[in-house]
């Protein structure tokens, strides 16, 4: 506790001593400092970047498109200009209406947060030529960083350890399948440019190679324009471990510790920690001396990312790519040094040297970094879309930080990255942070569209993550664990049984907040009738609740649960389900605010939060409760708003539930190529259409065996989630 | 008589010391001091009565809970499985998602043909009650599909049209729930012909509906021949798809008539009647879009004006001082026993405030005024028999409600008007008809309690079912007959053994014990609360805890009409 006190006074010291020493060798610059920065970008990076240049005192502009007209990014900053449609490509990739905007608005500096433009050279070299300073590195090291086979020559030459693997001009592709076939499978496919891992490709045997590699190269193409490919050697038990470094102008260098960004999927990181587990310091300072090297090769500055792969097995480290930008998951570095990394962007972008030398670099605690997303976890984790009904994140502290761009009521849209939050904690050590952490995942509060939250709290939760032991297969190698196998009964039986408690404790909540919500809303004359519990004559008022379970884990879909409910006193209720699987138990509700409840049952009481909202004629119920966290839908009948008949119909008439055989649009997005014409016989798993969506491919293959029939979408095609795509007919 | 007095005697006795309590607790009860009203405490609750009649009513409430709990399983497992695999919900379910969610339902007559018949036939066959919609009060009259296929037996009608009159009377929207197959066949004659019969039902839906009292059906089920009269004769109707179906004859009779063959769905269903015969007005999809469409309609409704509404702040009142299930330990089971009314009055009114008029005079019957959840109401209960003073208070009590539009509640627990020579001398007729006169024209609203015993004329002088009391409930202890069964085996013995004179047939005593044991039998049996309530003497049997929940809900109801002139008929002076 001592300890822990001890560190928060020293960070505040450290954010209070933050670059006072050269306050006065600045001081005759500051005075054409940067006094306005644009920031090129949206949702949580753009309200990061905010923050840091309020307290700075440094005014901001905000860019948005149409869809982010009301997003928080754009209330935050002192003035926001509107940039384009909502399709990137003509608003937060416009290059040069952004320097319009800021020309417009007079700032000196603009900011490019990360992805869309922050990794443009073209574009670091367009603000500079126009007299703005680009808040990141020199369009030079962008460029020879952004490619990645030129970025790998430049490391060789400065004797930073690189992969095995093939980086040449060449693209022929029998060349670059003999080339694969040397340095030995599994080989990686990898296009030179982007990052993200959009294009990539791990090839197990030479017969999928070309397939593979065409995929590779149509996939960056439309991603960064570029088509280039490298091949490399793919390591089996891989770590993702990277190192956050920071020149100034003046040639100096330092790195700021190591992230771990192992645990992966879809190539995507979700959870970062930092520092790197089950490192000895030996291995880290060789770590960062690689990445500092790397950095002085290309003459940085500024903000980057020195992505090294560590094989586990022979304890090598290989160069992957630099970043040229401040990370997604730069904040966990921040938790560790106790320094605001967006200050260090913009006073060295102002011309002022690093504020500490490396040996000054602290390194306090271990901190973590969850990555919230809108997706479906068990669809593959494909990105999702929809309304965030309901938005309580967790509070925060000096240990605990929610980095995100959304607020209840918003929109996250097909147009851009899905991820809602980052949520960032602290502890004196891993263990300490992990507890932390999970117990922030469990009071993350999202509804309105699926999220990781739970899965995230599953893999936190995993013995092995407990013990450090991540590696990038690390979701795959444990999925397991981490996805209920509905074969296995006893852990099938133990979720159902989670999943009727919290149907229970949601039952109770809504009837509760029904009650009290009709006794005071009630019209004044008839009060009276809206008792609580309502009257009934000489018998308790009961209802029957009939939900629908999603069980995200399962892959048996949805389950129906009916839950009997009578009322027996005020906030009383008596819970049995219809089948009577479950024995009868008693809980006391008392409602503490719009979504919160103490609930008291078997002479324990707990909080619990509920959140209820209407979509496509479904009420949804959301329930927090302890550590768990259930979904359920209710069919609505009374508060029905649209009786349109035709509407019914429609629903009734089986649109909903389309006929076997029947593809259906995964997620909503951008069909990008038809491979197959409609009435042409396909085998089963061929591929037929190709969508995308945030920039991710998803392969939409036959289920079975036939004639393809339906098939009217096109390329270029907008579709919606749950789209009928086509149908796969026999004979 | 003796008892009479002896009665009249305690009770100013009581009064007295009741009286001295309260003086000598002035000091700490400074505040209530204020509310001279206030009615004291003076329940001992050590008593060997009070332990007795908590016992008793005991036993009482869980034998009333166990038959209330029969019948609500409707016609058994095995029909409510059959009704559950039509997509169909049972009655009460229907009306729980019609009502707003959360609120009160006052379920009348739960025990309607309660060992009438020689099945069962749980609450009639069908439910009716009370309750709001979209902030609406209306009556609802749900079939239950699971008793006998809710075909109308001579009490389901009974019910049936007893749930109209209340409608009527306080101007109530009625949403009628069909799922019947008519009238139940056996017993045509005492289901088809009289006044007070089938075709009754859709005189008084005409009648409403002409008073702009609005008449909504929702076809659920089957509605065959004279029952599909009840959606013809609505405002709206709305038709389920698949289950609701609407013809003079069903597919049997139309073969044996006709020899066409048709679909049940073809000849009467949802979309026959929607889109092509218009005998309905809105098609549903399944039961819950039709209970939807049900409150949609409730929603639009607009009777501006024709309610009077309260006007006062009704968040504000008190609750009584006194719990309300002490109210199971002070009504005795034996009738005999007296206790004073004002401790039953205390434990229903707002804050126990209760400002009795004409205290001093004709004590055996207890007048005052007092609030029930927040509505001012005149209160007539009953502190022993009736005298020619008593009658005469009570009736310039009426004339002093009826006059001030204050609704009234009659607390019965009376075996009578005194009889006896001096009695009749003094012109007790005369003073009960005055009585009678009053409560018969008062045209405020008039709900009546049976906490004790209900015989002869006092029942009619303390608004009785044949005076159209806006609604009549039945503590479980309650009994009512024309007289005590003791004494009208008295009476009958006495006609008896002259008639046996006359024949010149010897009577022994031990005869005439039998033929006494079998009249008070007979009274025994048809004076309890169960038979009343089987036959709708009343609106329902009610846990005496219950009473002032019960009073305000009826209140309520009782006041979603403008208020009406009283005119009284000639007073005999």
């Amino acid at each position: 506790m001592s300890s822990l006190i001890s560190y928060v006074l020293r960070r505040r010291t450290i954010q209070f001593r933050k670059f006072s020493s050269n306050a006065s060798d600045i001081g005759s610059r500051r005075n054409q400092g940067i006094e306005k920065i644009l920031i090129a970008n949206r949702g949580e990076i753009a309200c990061r970047i905010i923050r840091t240049a309020k307290r700075l005192g440094i005014r901001t502009v905000a860019v948005y498109s149409d869809a982010d007209e009301n997003s928080l990014h754009v209330k935050s900053a002192d003035e926001a200009f509107r940039i384009g449609p909502p399709p990137a490509r003509l608003s937060y990739l416009n290059a040069s209406l952004i320097i319009e905007a800021a020309e417009k608005t007079g700032a000196q500096a603009i900011h490019p947060g990360y992805g869309f433009l922050s990794e443009s050279a073209d574009f670091a070299q367009h603000c500079e030529d126009k007299g703005f300073a680009f808040i990141g590195p020199p369009a030079s090291a962008i460029r020879d960083m952004g490619d990645k086979s030129a970025s790998k020559r430049i490391m060789g030459a400065a004797g930073v350890p690189l992969v095995p693997g093939y980086h040449g001009v060449e693209q022929d592709i029998d060349f670059m399948k003999l080339q694969a076939d040397e340095i030995g499978y599994p080989v990686l496919i990898k296009p030179t440019h982007g990052g993200g891992g959009k294009g990539m490709r791990i090839v197990q045997s030479p017969k999928e190679f070309i397939d593979s590699f065409i995929g590779a190269q149509r996939e960056a193409a439309a991603s960064f324009g570029i088509n280039t490919i490298l091949l490399e050697k793919y390591i089996t038990k891989p770590r993702h471990i990277e190192v956050q470094v920071f020149g100034d102008k003046y040639g100096n260098v330092i790195h700021l510790n190591e992230r771990d960004c192992s645990v992966q999927r879809r190539h995507q990181k979700i959870i970062e920690e930092a520092p790197a587990p089950n490192i000895n310091s030996d291995f880290r300072s060789h770590l960062g001396q690689a990445a500092v090297s790397a950095a002085k090769a290309v003459s940085y500055h500024n903000a980057g990312t020195v992505e090294f792969i560590v094989d586990t097995l022979s304890g090598q480290f290989y160069f992957m790519e630099m970043n040229t930008r401040l990370q997604v998951e730069h904040p966990v570095t921040e938790m560790i040094v106790g320094q605001d990394l967006v200050e260090w962007q913009i006073r060295i972008a102002n011309g002022e040297p690093l504020p500490i030398s490396q040996s000054q670099v602290p390194l306090s605690g271990h901190a973590f970094e969850a990555r919230i997303y809108a997706e479906n976890v068990q669809k593959g984790f494909l990105p999702a879309t929809g309304i965030l009904h309901h938005y309580h994140p967790v509070p925060v502290s000096s240990e605990v930080r929610v980095e995100t761009g959304v607020e209840q009521g918003d929109t996250v849209s097909m147009h851009y990255d899905p991820m809602i939050a980052k949520l960032v904690v602290w502890g004196e050590d891993r263990t300490g942070a992990l507890i932390k952490m999970k117990d922030c995942l469990s009071k993350f509060q999202v509804a309105g569209l699926p999220t990781n939250i739970d899965f995230l709290l599953k893999l936190a939760n995993h013995e092995a993550f407990g013990n450090g032991e991540v590696e990038t297969h690390f979701i795959e190698l444990h999925k397991d664990d981490l996805f209920v196998d509905p074969n296995d009964s006893l852990s099938t039986q133990q979720t159902y049984n989670a999943a009727i408690h919290g149907a229970a404790t949601a039952a109770a909540c809504a009837c509760e907040k029904k009650n009290v919500a009709m006794r005071e809303s009630a019209p004044g004359t008839l009060s009276l009738w809206y008792a609580n519990p309502p009257y009934r004559v000489n018998h308790c008022a009961n209802t029957t609740m009939e939900l629908e379970w999603d069980d995200e884990f399962s892959k048996s879909g949805s389950q129906q649960l009916f839950i009997n409910i009578t009322c027996l006193s005020k906030g009383k209720y008596q819970i049995e389900t219809r089948d009577g699987n479950f024995p009868g138990i008693e809980m006391t509700v008392t409602q503490l605010g719009d979504h919160n409840f103490r609930v008291e049952h078997g002479g324990v009481s707990m909080n619990v939060s509920v959140s209820t909202y209407l979509q496509d004629q479904m009420e949804h119920i959301h329930i927090w409760h302890g550590s768990n966290h259930h979904h359920f839908k209710r069919r609505v009948g009374l508060e029905l708003a649209d009786i349109d008949e035709s509407q019914h119909r429609q629903a009734s008439d089986g649109s909903s539930s389309h006929p076997p055989g029947t593809a259906v649009a995964p997620m909503a997005g951008l069909v990008v190529k038809v491979l197959v014409k409609d009435g042409a016989k396909v085998e089963e798993g061929q591929p037929i259409l190709v969508l995308e969506a945030m920039k991710m491919e998803h392969v939409v293959k036959a289920s079975s065996g036939g004639y393809i029939s339906g098939l009217r979408v096109t390329a270029g095609q907008q579709i919606s989630d749950g789209t009928s795509l086509f149908t796969v007919k026999d004979g | 008589m003796l008892r009479n007095l002896a009665q009249r005697v305690s009770s100013s006795a009581s009064s007295h010391s009741i009286s001295r309590r309260v003086s000598r607790n002035s000091p700490s009860g400074a505040a209530r001091q204020l509310c001279s009203g206030v009615l004291p405490d003076t329940l001992d609750r050590s008593s060997e009565s009070f332990i007795r009649n908590s016992q008793a009513m005991e036993g009482l409430i869980s034998q009333l809970h166990s038959q209330i709990h029969q019948v609500m399983n409707g016609g058994g497992a095995e029909a409510v499985k059959r009704n559950k695999s039509r997509n169909k919900l049972l009655p009460r379910e229907r009306i729980d998602r019609l009502i707003d969610r959360g609120s009160s339902f006052l379920e009348l007559s739960q025990l309607a043909g309660h060992e009438l018949y020689d099945h069962a036939l749980p609450s009639g066959g069908i439910i009716t009650g009370i309750g709001p919609v979209h902030g609406k009060l209306c009556m609802f009259v749900a079939n239950d599909p699971t008793v006998k296929g809710g075909t109308y037996y001579p009490i389901t009608i009974k019910k049936h049209l007893r749930a109209q009159e209340i409608a009527a009377q306080c101007k109530l929207p009625c949403m009628y729930l069909v799922d019947s197959g008519g009238a139940f066949l056996p017993k045509q004659a005492e289901v088809f012909p009289d006044k007070e019969n089938f075709g009754r039902i859709f005189y008084n839906q005409a009648v409403m509906s002409a008073e702009g009292i609005p008449q909504i059906a929702l076809v659920l089920g089957s509605c065959t021949a004279g029952g599909a009269y009840i959606p013809a004769m609505a405002d709206e109707s709305v038709m389920v798809k698949g289950n609701g179906t609407i013809f003079l004859a069903g597919p049997p009779l139309v073969k044996a008539a006709t020899g066409e063959e048709v679909s049940a769905e073809d000849l009467g269903g949802a979309s026959v009647h929607c889109r092509t015969s218009g005998v309905s007005d809105y098609f549903a999809q399944d039961e819950l879009h039709a209970l939807a469409i049900g409150r949609n309609i409730v929603k639009n409704l607009h009777m501006a004006g024709s309610t009077d509404g309260w006007h006062h702040k009704l968040s504000n009142f008190k609750e009584p001082l006194y719990a309300a299930e002490e109210l199971r330990s002070i009504a005795p089971t034996d009738l005999r026993q007296s206790f004073d009314i004002r401790s039953v009055i205390s434990r229903i009114v707002d804050g126990s405030e209760f400002d009795e008029f004409k205290k001093l005079y004709g004590t055996t019957l207890v007048t005052g005024f007092a609030r029930i959840c927040g509505q001012p109401v005149g209160i007539i209960g009953n502190n022993g028999v009736l005298f020619n003073e008593s009658a005469l208070k009570g009736t310039h009590f009426i004339e002093l409600c009826t006059q001030r539009n204050i609704p009234l509640i009659f607390l019965q627990n009376i075996t009578g008007f005194m009889v006896g020579s001096k009695s009749e001398a003094n012109g007790i007729a005369k003073a009960g008809a005055k009585m009678v006169m009053a409560v018969s024209c008062a045209k405020v609203p008039k709900i009546t309690v049976i906490i004790g015993g209900s015989f002869g004329a006092g029942n009619y002088a303390m608004c009785g079912r044949a005076y159209s009391p806006n609604f009549m409930f039945f503590w479980p202890n309650a009994r009512i007959s024309v007289m005590g069964g003791a004494q009208a085996a008295g009476v009958l013995a006495q006609i008896e053994r002259g008639n046996k004179k006359k024949a010149g047939v010897q009577w022994s005593k031990e005869e005439e014990e039998n033929f006494k044991a079998v009249v008070v039998e007979a009274y025994e049996r048809e004076g309890s609360a169960y038979y009343s309530t089987a036959r709708l003497w009343d609106d329902g049997i009610i846990d005496p805890a219950d009473t002032r929940k019960i009073l305000g809900l009826c209140l309520a109801a009782s006041l979603n009409r403008k208020p009406e002139s009283t005119k009284y008929g000639v007073f005999r002076m």
